[in-house]
């Protein structure tokens, strides 16, 4: 019936599984799925990536690691520590490091990949967030991915936890703490947690479960079902020219985009092993096991721990107690408010987003983030935010660095976490707009061309070029704000949507996230000679 | 105009940049010039210079007889290091790391770099255009679903039967908390456990034997120490109490009972109400458990008398009962009332009369 034959090799197995399960509809509507084309789409499959050479690597430790407090003395081959009273798990990862080959390749690579899934979670959400991706109908897909964020968090946390040096104990230290403070039930927790006591027996065995077994497990499955939906949904895509809400232009899935993605899978390996050969990271056997007496100074968790550090430490130190019972606001505000308030809002936000425009609609093309001055300051504002939080985790380093003051540093960060978003929020919309502005004048008057003229008169000016397709298709992508909601339909009587309290907030809403727009729109292009020279007077 | 000529694409033959990010949509790649319907993917190579396609296929396969290459080294290395029977500490393991790393690391880098030149130099696929579907079910479907459950619905009764519906969240609301009460023997009830520590057991069995307190010994070493240990100012001694070897669990023990005994210079030192006879001219005990959320207050600045907490840099002041000066912590560092025995050896003569370490519910306003 067909002109085209598959190889026998490749037709046999197809036609099984195709005779029991229908695959080959499906394969052959997928075969030549498109994926646009951009640099940022790249920054959710390195998380991708990572996490799988995280399974590899984590499934290579579990086989030697020992997830046990039990004490022992060390007599390994690691002499700088022979006779050492030390537990079980913490000599399983000097083993892993110093007797198994490859095992402190295997377990630097296993910590390096764990930062880069973080940094890599992190830089897409920014680029969904920024570029507007998270429009309906995508809104599932980005509560999927604030949970990877919240359990890859987690996960890393009790992960850095299993080795049982003294580091890591800090940090169990200080979860021990946070959780202890919860109101009615904190200590209940704890002591149901670590079984009994601080630090007790279990709590490595029972995060080494966590860290292998359920966290991965759940993260697995939300990642199948991001992708999936990802799949069915179709990517965004940057506006452009060939852009469209109706159609999806870009590479086919077989070959181009499979071999390119496939060489992304061996870049991000490679840098990680890379790293993994000639960046030290964790050196437990330099710490020496866990002794809750002691600690080292400048002590630092991973980077993505960092903004919860930095809350703890900016913090005043208030306390109230009432009737015989004690909140610590020092520990419980700053452990729960500025992760919950970041992750509320990012939830929300869509919803929140789709509520207050009105905007029911599909958006399959991505906004420049200009064109949406107020998402991206809000957007901004967060990352201040952020930011603040995580440099605060570092003003011993920043004190020391600087020589200043540790104190001055807790109180300029005491203010930047109001100051900074707030500035952030301002100054972010001021240069969107400014931004917009530059693109009203060069649909106006034709983009400067870099290209000076001396004119008959002797005058210099520069020309300025009309933009071409591609460049214009960008600039208007942009759409103009609809008049704020209609107060009355067309019969007169108030919209529904802005009765009402509620009604009210959103009205208002409304009008705050569309002011100061700039319109932008086809220029008076054909005039561009006569307009570029009264710019450019005086150049 | 003849400045402008927008729409003229640049002509571009090879590509940029080879290693790293691929550069989006080349233009030898993109739809089918003053088309507004994009092409379908060209059938066959022809259209490319086969001399050149000839080279980079070269090139590619350069790189990947040197992933090969890489691969067959970190065998070799693996087998290298391991020689006469293993790695025997950090040298060969520093070493073993570099070989076999950056064997790795050039075979990943290599195959990585010859697909991207394959695919930039080689592959001819265009782009190409595919609709986007609206992704809601048709209304008719919608509908026909909602009647279809409407009527299985009305068939189970639930609606009708309010003895069924109700016995039926009955017999489940236990169902759901069962998986809850299994969880109760994950750990003991906290009890009064955190209100006191080993200094508690110890100064008692002490005291049953006649004696005025308990030994401080130093941590680690856990040699009993002499108020002459303090002949000279300056300095910060952990301690624990006699005896807590020997307890059950010595870390969840030393984690609640560390602590600092420093020697303040008498004169600035300002004792506490009720606390005069806690010190021994100047030698003072505190808990090492910081009040914040726990870390070890391990850091003593002896020109300013500052105790620091390394974790969020809480400061509490020697002189003055610990008071806090800097920093989250809400509360002072419990102080621990140490005299000296007989021998001259300094001992605690109670234990800590607050809870010692991060604050909790039902701890309560026991100080100050
Ligand atoms: C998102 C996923 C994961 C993250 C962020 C993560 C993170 C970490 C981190 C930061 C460490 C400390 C490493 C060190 O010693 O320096 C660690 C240790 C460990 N991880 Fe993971 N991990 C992940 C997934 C996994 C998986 C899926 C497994 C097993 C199937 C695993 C098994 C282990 C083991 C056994 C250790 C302790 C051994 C050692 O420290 O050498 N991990 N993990
Ligand atoms: S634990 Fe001491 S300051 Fe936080």
């Amino acid at each position: 019936m067909s002109t085209a034959e598959l190889p026998k090799a490749v037709d046999g197995p197809l036609t099984f599984i195709d005779d029991r399960l229908g695959s080959t509809t499906f394969m052959k509507r997928n075969l030549k799925k498109v994926f646009p084309d951009h640099w940022s789409f790249m920054l959710g499959e390195i998380a991708l990536y990572s996490f799988i050479i995280l399974l590899l690597t984590g499934t290579f430790l579990t086989l030697w690691f020992k997830p046990s407090m039990t004490d022992v003395i060390y007599h390994g081959s690691y002499v700088k520590l022979d006779g050492v009273k030390m537990s079980e798990a913490y000599q399983s990862t000097l083993n892993i490091t110093f007797d198994v080959r490859g095992g402190l390749l295997m377990r630097q690579i296993h910590h390096w990949a764990a930062i880069l899934f973080m940094a890599a979670i992190m830089a897409h959400m920014l680029r969904v967030f920024f570029t507007g991706a998270y429009r309906k109908p995508r809104e599932l897909n980005w509560l999927i991915g604030l949970g990877l964020f919240t359990l890859g968090l987690l996960e890393g946390l009790f992960g850095y936890s299993l080795p049982d040096d003294a580091l890591s104990g800090a940090g169990l230290r200080i979860t021990a703490g946070v959780i202890q403070s919860i109101p009615l039930v904190g200590s209940y927790i704890m002591f149901f947690l670590f079984g009994g006591e601080y630090p007790g027996q279990d709590i490595i065995p029972r995060f080494f479960t966590l860290h292998i077994l359920l966290i991965p497990g759940i993260i697995l499955a939300l990642v199948t079902a991001h992708m999936m939906i990802m799949w069915h949904q179709k990517h965004t895509a940057m506006p452009s020219k060939d852009q469209a809400e109706t159609h999806v232009v870009g590479y086919p899935f077989y070959p181009v985009f499979m071999a390119k993605t496939g060489a992304y899978f061996l870049f991000t390996f490679g840098v990680i092993s890379l790293l993994a050969t000639f960046a030290q990271i964790n050196p437990i056997w330099m710490f020496g096991p866990y002794d809750p007496a002691a600690i080292s100074a400048g002590s630092q968790p991973d980077f993505y721990m960092g903004f919860l550090e930095g809350s703890l430490r900016m913090m005043p130190n208030w306390e109230t107690n009432l009737w015989g019972y004690t909140i610590p606001w020092n520990v419980l505000i700053p452990a729960l408010v500025p992760l919950g308030l970041v992750m509320t809002g990012a939830g929300l936000f869509p919803f929140v987003e789709r509520w207050v425009t009105g905007d029911q609609r599909y958006h399959h093309v991505n906004d420049r983030p200009r064109n949406a001055p107020t998402r991206t300051a809000i957007g901004m504002t967060g990352v201040v935010f952020y930011g603040v939080l995580w440099l605060a985790g570092g003003n011993d380093i920043i004190a020391y660095k600087f020589d200043v003051s540790l104190y001055a540093t807790t109180w300029f960060f005491r203010v930047a976490i109001f100051a900074g978003p707030i500035l952030a929020f301002i100054i972010t919309k001021r240069i969107c707009l400014g931004l917009q502005r530059s693109d009203a004048a060069t649909m106006a008057h034709g983009y400067e061309s870099g290209t000076i003229k001396m004119m008959p008169n002797g005058e210099f000016i520069e020309v300025h070029k009309e933009p071409e397709e591609e460049q214009k298709a960008v600039i208007l992508s942009k759409e103009e704000p609809k008049p704020s909601l209609p107060a009355r339909d067309e019969n007169g009587i108030p919209a529904p949507a802005t009765k009402g309290l509620l009604g009210h907030v959103r009205a208002r809403l409304n009008r705050a996230w569309h002011i100061d727009n700039i319109t932008v729109e086809e220029g008076h292009g054909h005039e561009a000679e006569g307009a570029d020279r009264e710019l450019s007077k005086g150049h | 105009m003849t400045e402008t000529n927008a729409g003229s694409p640049e002509p571009q033959d090879t590509p940029k940049r080879v290693i790293g990010t691929p550069a989006p949509a080349e233009t030898h790649t993109l739809l089918a010039k003053g088309d507004d319907e994009p092409a379908a993917p060209a059938a066959a190579a022809d259209e490319l210079d086969e001399k050149s396609a000839k080279r980079a296929e070269r090139v590619v396969a350069l790189f990947f007889v040197l992933t090969f290459l890489a691969s067959i080294a970190f065998i070799a290395a693996y087998v290298y290091v391991g020689r006469d029977g293993g790695m025997h500490g950090a040298d060969r393991t520093q070493q073993a790391n570099v070989l076999l790393g950056g064997a790795m690391t050039l075979s990943f880098m290599a195959m990585g770099i010859g697909v991207t030149i394959w695919v930039r130099r080689l592959m001819t696929a265009k782009q190409i255009v595919q609709e986007r579907h609206g992704l809601a079910s048709p209304e008719e479907d919608r509908r026909i679903f909602a009647e279809g459950a409407l009527e299985g619905g009305a068939d189970t009764g639930l609606a009708k039967r309010p003895l069924l519906r109700r016995t039926l969240l009955l017999a489940a609301a236990p169902l759901g908390l069962a998986p809850l009460v299994l969880l109760r023997d994950l750990g003991p009830l906290p009890e009064k456990k955190l209100r006191h520590t080993f200094w508690r057991d110890a100064v008692a069995a002490a005291k049953a034997q006649g004696k005025p307190g308990v030994r401080l010994l130093v941590d680690g070493s856990y040699r009993p120490l002499t108020i002459s240990d303090f002949d000279s100012p300056g300095g910060m001694i952990t301690v624990v109490p006699e005896g807590i070897e020997q307890t059950a669990d010595p870390l969840n023990e030393v984690a609640k009972a560390a602590t600092i005994v420093i020697n303040v210079p008498p004169e600035l030192f300002k004792p506490l109400k009720g606390r005069e006879n806690w010190h021994v001219n100047g030698v003072v005990a505190y808990s090492k458990i910081c009040t914040h959320v726990g870390c070890p207050a391990a850091l003593y600045e002896q020109t300013t008398h500052h105790i620091l907490c390394p974790c969020h840099q809480s400061t509490f002041d020697a002189t003055n009962g610990a008071k806090v000066i800097f920093g989250p912590a809400a509360r002072a560092l419990p102080q621990l009332p140490i005299a000296v025995d007989a021998e001259g050896y300094l001992i605690a003569t109670a234990d800590y009369d607050v809870p010692v370490g991060p604050s909790f519910w039902e701890r309560g306003a026991t100080q100050q």
